[in-house]
């Protein structure tokens, strides 16, 4: 759907992105990960033609969008960093200029614009002026206008960002709806948002390309052990002697203590997570005494992250569990 | 460009630039039509037309100055670059609709000497020919807004800017008679105008060696003219303010000529202008 071959941009001495290549297939949710400054919104601008490249070639459906830019933009929505919204208008004279700079038939077009604005639930606001809408409402004006006229590929530069917690689980779930027709493509620096929404994630750090892979696969990659967390009801001395004939436990630790329970963490080599389970649950189960937790912990999105892009902090350091908390960000 | 003229005609008349717009025109309009036509009872509407010219140093930068750095300002330009739409579409859209918006009032005041006829004897193509005039002129002045807004991403720096290109140009002509004619500051003030274009090329290809061997170039090609054939450089300068003078040209209008060779030299100009407008926003891509 997309290729992307060689792309560099420069500033003048500053390089923002240097020998970037990828592809993009259809049909799925692509995150861009990278730290601020990283390339993410010079690349999308790039890719959108919004910005031409120094050097490289954008494929767009086949279209090269600096050879053949009309019909390679007709495949495409583009939401950037700062919504596009001429704030003197109301949402819904905005949509219909933007349909008609899209070609969209004049008779189709009311049809088209109604549709858009229910799948981002903006039709209640329509007709308020487009200054008057809060941030999230001005968001999603600019997503119906990026969808509107059906394009293949919908990129979107950091959706989320300032946006309240309820929002993003709104906007979130509006990005896994249009991933089920079309390809979206979204760029962000919250590593949750992008495990819990995109199928696909390209690690972009310093304008290079440094992974990209499901976020499974990378995690499972990147894992350097595999590491189980027990908690049993037994005391310290009695888990060491049970766990001792385990032999793909490498490391073990105990990390807490008391009310006659014990905490442990078991590291092994990353390919033996699962027999590391098995030799604990059958050794306790035979001693009869109760295992209250057994719980294989990976490596993290965010240390995968922070490995590939130097140690460089991610904006919003992202919680285990995918809340929205990182409205702040 | 249809989908650009629509929203842009539309937002002028849901703001209050196209009524203001307008109004001012049709002020100035009907004060000189007083003043002249009905005080001192002269049946010649082109000494009114011939009047007003100077309103387009007010108005002209109004018209022009948000049309494309408001976009730039509110980051709207992203917009345009990502749908399916050309800069030269984009261009002539923004363009036809400040055009419309121009015809509207010019549209009005063509009424003016049909009511006057009814009171005396109106000499109607002198009249006519110099509103065409009028509309002609405000036609390459408005292009040349339209580009002066396109270098800059503020409206005041953009009407500011322009409003000063007007006056330069009003007063290009009486500029003129004050520089001296002889050969010698002939060629200085084309070395002058040289070194600036240099300046120029050097600001939009930041390729100094470029810049500096056109200009050393141009430079010895007109001192090698200046010492060869220096008596036909004489009057030069002036006569080519003179020529640059958009107002000038208006002149002819008002005196009942009806001049191809100045309605092809206006129509020159807005081509010319909405060219360079059309290149800065392509350039804006390069450099943002």
């Amino acid at each position: 759907m997309i290729q992307v071959s060689h792309l560099t941009k420069r500033y003048g001495s500053h390089t923002a992105v240097s020998d970037l290549s990828f592809s993009i297939e259809k049909g799925q949710i692509y995150g861009f990960l990278g730290p601020n400054g990283a390339g993410k919104s010079t690349t999308m601008n790039i890719m959108t033609g919004c910005l031409a490249a120094t050097s490289g070639q954008v494929k767009i459906g086949g279209y090269d969008i600096f050879e053949q830019p009309r019909q390679a933009k007709r495949l495409l929505g583009y939401l950037p960093e700062q919504p596009p919204l001429y704030l003197d208008r109301t949402a819904w004279e905005y949509l219909h200029f933007v349909g008609r700079a899209k070609e969209i038939r004049e008779r189709d077009l009311p049809d088209r614009v109604e549709q858009v604005m229910e799948e981002t639930q903006i039709a209640h606001v329509g007709d308020r002026l487009l200054k008057n809408l809060s941030k999230g409402y001005r968001q999603r004006v600019g997503i119906a206008q990026a969808i509107l006229g059906d394009p293949e590929v919908v990129i979107l530069d950091e959706p989320t960002v300032g946006l309240d917690p309820k929002q993003i689980i709104e906007i979130r779930e509006l990005i896994q709806e249009l991933g089920r027709t079309r390809t979206v493509i979204l760029s962000s620096h919250i590593l949750s948002e992008v495990q819990a929404v995109c199928q696909t994630v390209l690690i972009i750090s310093r304008g290079k390309l440094v992974a990209c892979d499901t976020p499974d696969n990378l995690e499972r990659l990147f894992a350097g052990s595999a590491s189980v967390e027990i908690t049993a009801e037994a005391c310290e001395e009695q888990v060491r002697q049970l766990l001792a004939p385990i032999s793909a436990i490498t490391q073990l630790e105990i990390v807490g203590k008391g009310e006659g329970r014990c905490e442990a963490r078991l590291t092994g080599a990353p390919q033996d997570g699962d027999d590391i389970c098995r030799g604990v649950f059958f050794a306790f189960s035979r001693a009869g005494l109760p295992l209250l937790r057994l719980n294989m912990a990976r490596a993290s999105l965010e240390d995968i992250f922070l490995e590939l892009t130097g140690g460089e902090e991610p904006e919003a350091p992202a919680p285990e569990d995918d809340g929205g908390e990182e409205a702040e960000a | 460009m249809k989908a650009i003229l629509r929203h842009e005609l539309s937002s002028c008349f849901t703001s209050l630039t196209g009524y203001v717009f307008a109004a001012f025109l049709l002020l100035f309009a009907g004060i000189f039509t007083m003043v002249y036509n009905l005080n001192y009872q002269v049946a010649n509407f082109e000494y009114v037309i011939g009047q007003m010219s100077f309103i387009f140093l007010i108005i002209v930068p109004i018209l022009t100055m948000r049309v494309l750095a408001e976009e730039r300002r509110q980051k709207t330009d992203q917009l345009l670059y990502s749908l399916p739409l050309s800069m030269t579409q984009v261009v002539l859209g923004k363009y036809a609709a400040l055009l419309c918006m121009f015809l509207l009032p010019t549209a009005v005041i063509c009424l003016y000497p049909l009511l006057l006829s009814a009171f005396g004897s109106v000499y109607f193509p002198a009249a006519y020919g110099a509103i065409c005039g009028f509309f002609l002129l405000g036609a390459a002045l408005t292009a040349i807004g339209v580009f002066v807004s396109s270098v800059t991403e503020s409206q005041a720096v953009a009407a500011g800017l322009c409003f000063v290109v007007m006056l330069v140009n009003y007063f290009l002509n009486t500029l003129a008679d004050y520089v001296s004619s002889s050969a010698f500051a002939s060629c200085m003030a084309v070395a002058v105008v040289i070194l600036l274009l240099v300046l120029v090329l050097w600001r939009m290809t930041r390729n100094s060696t470029f810049a500096l061997m056109t200009g050393i170039v141009l430079e010895g090609a007109l001192a090698a003219f200046y010492l060869l054939r220096g008596d036909e450089l004489a009057g030069v300068f002036p006569e080519v303010l003179s020529r640059l003078s958009l107002f000038e040209r208006f002149d002819t209008f008002v005196n009942g000529v009806f001049d191809l060779t100045a309605v092809v030299y206006y129509l020159t100009v807005i081509g010319v202008f909405l060219f360079l407008s059309v290149q800065s926003m392509e350039k804006r891509r390069w450099s943002e």
